[in-house]
């Protein structure tokens, strides 16, 4: 029966994980106003929108990278105002550290100045992702 | 879809030519239920390995993640197992993914698997016990949780390795 112990240990710590991970994962949350930087043209490699910005950071060995970027063209798809940038996060390690990236997707909610005001890390809801568009007003 | 297409693995599609990101190169797309099926046969197998207190299970497992991190997750016998009896129980819309997330699990097991039989080989019990419980959460997570060890550990691990 003591053999068991370790199997039912390690299961009971990875669930505790996997419940947090599942809770968090895909929330949109609005970035401490303490560490807005302002990301531009040249930071980024690409226009910002005119309204909004969706940064996105990809990676190679990530399933929701996928379905979040199918997700956001298809959310702004007519919203003509609101940018879609997909940055691959490992060729741009300098940018990642900067912005404190740890995992994929990561997608940050630019305004229109540039600034960050939310960020979400996994592939966000579809309601959700709307909201925080609707929230960065022009 | 192209499952058994090598060529597939180095051809590059535009997949997605709208909203300005970048080109990518295209892989071979898979059923994503498949290595999460693996990943339920791994828990079994690792825990077998604890409660047993046996490397044999282990080993069979270390052989399973050398062969899905080496040719792919769909080429294991877990993945065998699938096609031939539970795919075709299986109902509605068929989810796929990239196979390269996967196997980039079966690359991090791969390495727990051989730390854990270095430290069985060598009398090492904290070794063994503490690799073969890593992979066994990681595969359990996969398995209940649907977590995607690739997005949680690549970018942290290239941030600490890569200039």
């Amino acid at each position: 029966m003591e053999r068991l112990l370790p199997v039912v240990i390690v299961l009971a710590l990875a669930s505790a994980y996997g419940l947090w991970y599942r809770s968090s994962r895909g929330k949109v949350k609005s970035s401490a106003r303490a560490k807005l930087i302002a990301l531009d043209r040249k930071t980024l490699g690409s226009e910002l929108g005119e309204r909004a910005t969706l940064v996105q950071f990809s990676s190679a060995f990530c399933t929701p990278c996928r379905m979040t970027r199918t997700l956001i063209t298809d959310v702004i798809t007519d919203m003509p105002d609101v940018r879609h940038i997909d940055i691959d996060a490992e060729s741009h390690l300098d940018l990642v550290r900067r912005l404190d990236i740890r995992s994929t997707p990561t997608t940050l909610f630019l305004d229109s100045s540039g600034i960050e005001r939310g960020r979400a890390i996994g592939a966000p809801k579809r309601n959700e992702l709307i909201e925080a568009i609707t929230a960065l007003k022009a | 879809m192209t499952f058994d297409n090598p060529i597939a693995l180095t051809s590059t599609k535009n997949e997605n030519p709208s909203s300005g990101s970048k080109v990518e190169k295209s892989y071979p797309l898979i059923d994503a239920r498949g290595p999460r099926f693996g990943a339920l046969i791994t828990v079994i197998m690792l825990s077998l390995t604890l409660v047993l207190d046996s490397a044999l299970p282990l080993l069979l497992q270390g052989i399973v993640f050398m062969i899905g991190a080496t040719f792919g997750p769909q080429r294991t016998p877990y993945a065998f197992i699938f096609k031939r009896f539970v795919k075709p129980r299986l109902r509605g819309d068929v989810p796929t993914e990239d196979v390269r997330p996967p196997q980039f699990a079966q690359a991090v097991g791969l390495v727990f698997a051989i730390f854990a039989l270095l430290g069985f080989a060598s009398g090492s019990d904290p070794l063994f016990l503490i690799a073969t419980s890593m992979a066994l959460a990681a595969a359990f997570l996969n398995a209940a949780f649907n977590y995607c060890l690739g997005c949680e550990m690549y970018l942290l691990l290239t941030r600490a390795f890569k200039r």
